[in-house]
C-alpha cells in the first residue's frame, strides 16, 4: 500500500497534570486513509492523548501537529474543530433539547456565519449533506423528533452523524460502541468501515478488541503515558507484553 | 407533532396581541368610559401598569441570558440603573431648561450649573444614543473579561452581585454627583410634554406596552433562528459546542449585548413612571428579585419572563397596600409554593399542560 500523508503528528509528548505523568515522551503518527484504533488499559493516556489533540489540554512538553505544519498546542478547541478536526466522546454529547435535524445543522455550520444563523439559512450543498448524513445513520425518518428521546445507540449514531456532516479530515472516535449491543455494535463497525477514505484519517479508541479488529489497519497499545506496541491486530493480540498488561487479563 | 408547533406559535406570537391590545385599551378606557365605571382604568392603574411592563422588559432582557444562554447574571440592575440614571439626567436637564432652577442635590453640592458631561445628556435622541452606545461598551468589557476566561457558574453570578454592589455603594456617594442617596428627582418634562399631564403619563403606559412587544417579538425571532439555537445548545454543553468548532464567548458576548440594551431601556422606561432614579436600583437585591420574576414565569420560555414580572410586582404593588405587615411572608409563600410545586415555573407548566391536552 503506498504510503499516505501525515494527518497527526505527535512528537516526544509530555503531559503532565499537577505531578501526575498522564502522558511521556510519547511519539506516533497517523495517516490520512488508515484506520488506528489505540487500546490500552484505563488510565493508559488514551483520552488525554485526544484532549491534546483537540486542544483541550496543553502539552508539558512536545508537539501536536496537523498535517505536520499545523501547531496544534497553540489553537483553542474551535479553531482545531474548524481545521477539520472532528472528535466523538464516550458519553454521547448531542442536543437533547433539539431535534436530529437542528444537531446536524448545528454541526454543519462548525460556528461559522453569524448572519447565517440568525437567518437559519443552510446552503443547498448543506441540505443535501445533511440529508445525506442522515440516512447513512439510520435517522431519516425522525429527523424532527427531540433528540432526547433516541436510544443510547441512536445517539451515538447522531453524534457520529454530527461529525460526518463537516466532513472532517481527522475523525476522533472515543468509545464508540460503549453500552451497545452487538447488534448495534456490528452496525457501528460498517458504518465506521465506511467512513475510511484517502482524504480522511480516523482514530478510534475502543475497549471491544473484537470491534477494534473488524475495523482497525493499524492498532497502536499506550500503557502508562507511552506506547507500549504498534501493528497489525493479529501481531498486537499475540504481542506478550500487550497480553501481559492489558489483553491478559 | 406539527399540529402542536403550529398552536404553540400561534399562542407565542398571539401573546403580542395580548400587550398591543392592553397598549390601546389604557387610553381608551380612560378617555370612553367614566371614572369610576367598571370597564375604566384609573390614572393610577395606568402607570402602574407602565411601570410593571418596564419590569417585563428588564424579565425578558435576563431571560435571554439565563434561560436561552445559560448565564445566570444576578447583576442586571446595572444596567437597568445605567438606563435609569442617564434619563434621570436628561430629565433634569430637560426640566433646567424650562424652570431654570437648579435641581436640589446640585444647590447642596455648591453648583452653579450643570457639569459639563450632563450638557451631552440634554437631547433625547443623543441621550438615548449614548445610553445604548454605553452600556454595550460595559457589557462588551464585563463579557470579554469574564467569557474568555471561561468564568461560568456560580462564580459569574457572585461576580456580578459583586458589581451591582460596588455601583450602588459608589452611587450612595455624594461627590460622584449623582445625587448621592436620595438620587435624582424633580422631573419636570419629558421630550416636549410635561410629566404632571394625563397624556403624557398615559402615553409612557402604552410606550412601555409598545416597547416591551417589540422586545418580545425579536426574542421570539431569535430564539427560533439558528443562533437561538446556538445559544441554548451553548446552555446545555458550552464544552461541547467548541469542540464543535463554535467561538461561544463570541456568541454569549452578543447575547449579553443584546440583554444589557433592553435592560437600559427598560431603565429608561421606569424611571420618568416612577419619577425618581435612586442607587436603589443597582442594589443586590433588585437584581435578585429579577432571577425570581423570571423563575417563577418559567425561565426560557420569554412569555415566562412577562408573566413571572407581572405576578411579582402586580401581587407586591397590591399587597403592600393591602396587607401591609405579612406582604412579604404571601410573597415568600408563593415564591416557595411554585418553585416546589410547579418546578418549570406558571407558564412553563401551563405550556406542558396545554401540549398534553392538545394530543
Amino acid at each position: 500500500m503506498m504510503k499516505q500523508q501525515t494527518a497527526i503528528y505527535v512528537d516526544g509528548l509530555h503531559v503532565n497534570f499537577s505531578g501526575f505523568a498522564a502522558i511521556t515522551n510519547l511519539t506516533m503518527e497517523i495517516r490520512y486513509g488508515e484506520v488506528r484504533a489505540i487500546i490500552g488499559p484505563n488510565g493508559a493516556g488514551k483520552t488525554t492523548l485526544l484532549d491534546v489533540i483537540t486542544g483541550k489540554t496543553r502539552p508539558t512538553s512536545g508537539q501536536v501537529f496537523l498535517d505536520k505544519t499545523i501547531d496544534l498546542s497553540r489553537h483553542d478547541e474551535a479553531s482545531i474543530s474548524r481545521y477539520g478536526i472532528s472528535r466523538k466522546f464516550q458519553k454521547p454529547s448531542i442536543f437533547d433539547a433539539l431535534s436530529i435535524e437542528q444537531n446536524l445543522e448545528l454541526a454543519i455550520r462548525r460556528g461559522r456565519g453569524y448572519l447565517d444563523m440568525l437567518r437559519s439559512k443552510l446552503s443547498g450543498d448543506q441540505r443535501r449533506r445533511i440529508a445525506e448524513v442522515s440516512v447513512l445513520i439510520g435517522l431519516a425518518e425522525s429527523s424532527s423528533q427531540p433528540a432526547g428521546t433516541l436510544s443510547h445507540g441512536q445517539k451515538q449514531w447522531l453524534e457520529i452523524g454530527m461529525m460526518l456532516v463537516a466532513n472532517p479530515k481527522v475523525l476522533l472516535l472515543d468509545e464508540p460502541v460503549a453500552g451497545m449491543s452487538d447488534h448495534e455494535t456490528q452496525r457501528t463497525a460498517e458504518l465506521i468501515t465506511r467512513l475510511k477514505s484517502p482524504e480522511r484519517a480516523v482514530v478510534v479508541i475502543e475497549h471491544d478488541m473484537d470491534f477494534v479488529g473488524q475495523i482497525a489497519d493499524l492498532v497502536t497499545v499506550l500503557h502508562e503515558g507511552s506506547v507500549l506496541g504498534e501493528g497489525e491486530m493479529n501481531k498486537i493480540r499475540n504481542d506478550p507484553r500487550v497480553i501481559q498488561v492489558y489483553l491478559g487479563r | 407533532m406539527l399540529m402542536k408547533k403550529r398552536l404553540e406559535q400561534k399562542v407565542e406570537f398571539g401573546f403580542v396581541a395580548l400587550i398591543v391590545m392592553l397598549a390601546v385599551y389604557m387610553p381608551v378606557s380612560l378617555y370612553l368610559f367614566p371614572q369610576g365605571s367598571v370597564f375604566s382604568l384609573s390614572l393610577f392603574s395606568i402607570n402602574l401598569i407602565g411601570q410593571i411592563m418596564s419590569f417585563a422588559l428588564l424579565a425578558l432582557a435576563l431571560d435571554l441570558v439565563w434561560g436561552m444562554a445559560g448565564m445566570l447574571s444576578l447583576g442586571h440592575g446595572i444596567f437597568f440603573g445605567i438606563g435609569g440614571y442617564m434619563m434621570g439626567m436628561y430629565l433634569l436637564n430637560v426640566s433646567f431648561a424650562q424652570t431654570h432652577v437648579l435641581p436640589d442635590f446640585m444647590q447642596y453640592m455648591g453648583w452653579t450649573d450643570f457639569p459639563p458631561l450632563w450638557h451631552l445628556l440634554s437631547g433625547f435622541g443623543a441621550t438615548l444614543a449614548l445610553c445604548v452606545l454605553f452600556v454595550t461598551m460595559v457589557a462588551t468589557l464585563f463579557g470579554i473579561v469574564t467569557f474568555k476566561s471561561r468564568i461560568n457558574g456560580v462564580y459569574f453570578s457572585i461576580i456580578t452581585q459583586a458589581l451591582t454592589y460596588a455601583l450602588m455603594l459608589m452611587l450612595f456617594i455624594n461627590d460622584v454627583g449623582l445625587g448621592g442617596n436620595n438620587g435624582l428627582t424633580g422631573f419636570t418634562r419629558i421630550l416636549d410634554f410635561p410629566l404632571s399631564s394625563v397624556s403624557t403619563q398615559v402615553g409612557l403606559a402604552v410606550v412601555a406596552c409598545l416597547v416591551l412587544a417589540a422586545a418580545y417579538l425579536l426574542l421570539r425571532f431569535l430564539a427560533g433562528s439558528g443562533l437561538g439555537r446556538a445559544l441554548v445548545a451553548i446552555r446545555d454543553d458550552e464544552a461541547r459546542m467548541r469542540f464543535l468548532g463554535y467561538k461561544t464567548h463570541v456568541i454569549k458576548l452578543l447575547a449579553w449585548g443584546l440583554s444589557a440594551v433592553l435592560a437600559a431601556l427598560a431603565g429608561m422606561l421606569y424611571v420618568p413612571q416612577v419619577g425618581i432614579v435612586n442607587p436603589t436600583i443597582v442594589s443586590p437585591s433588585l437584581s435578585i428579585e429579577i432571577a425570581v420574576w423570571v423563575a417563577i414565569g418559567g425561565r426560557g420560555t420569554l412569555i415566562g419572563a412577562i408573566v413571572g414580572a407581572i405576578l411579582v410586582n402586580g401581587l407586591k404593588f397590591w399587597l403592600t397596600a393591602a396587607a401591609p405587615s405579612v406582604w412579604p411572608f404571601i410573597l415568600a409563600g408563593v415564591t416557595l409554593l411554585i418553585t416546589i410545586y410547579m418546578g418549570r415555573g406558571l407558564w412553563g407548566e401551563a405550556k406542558g399542560t396545554l401540549t398534553r391536552m392538545v394530543r
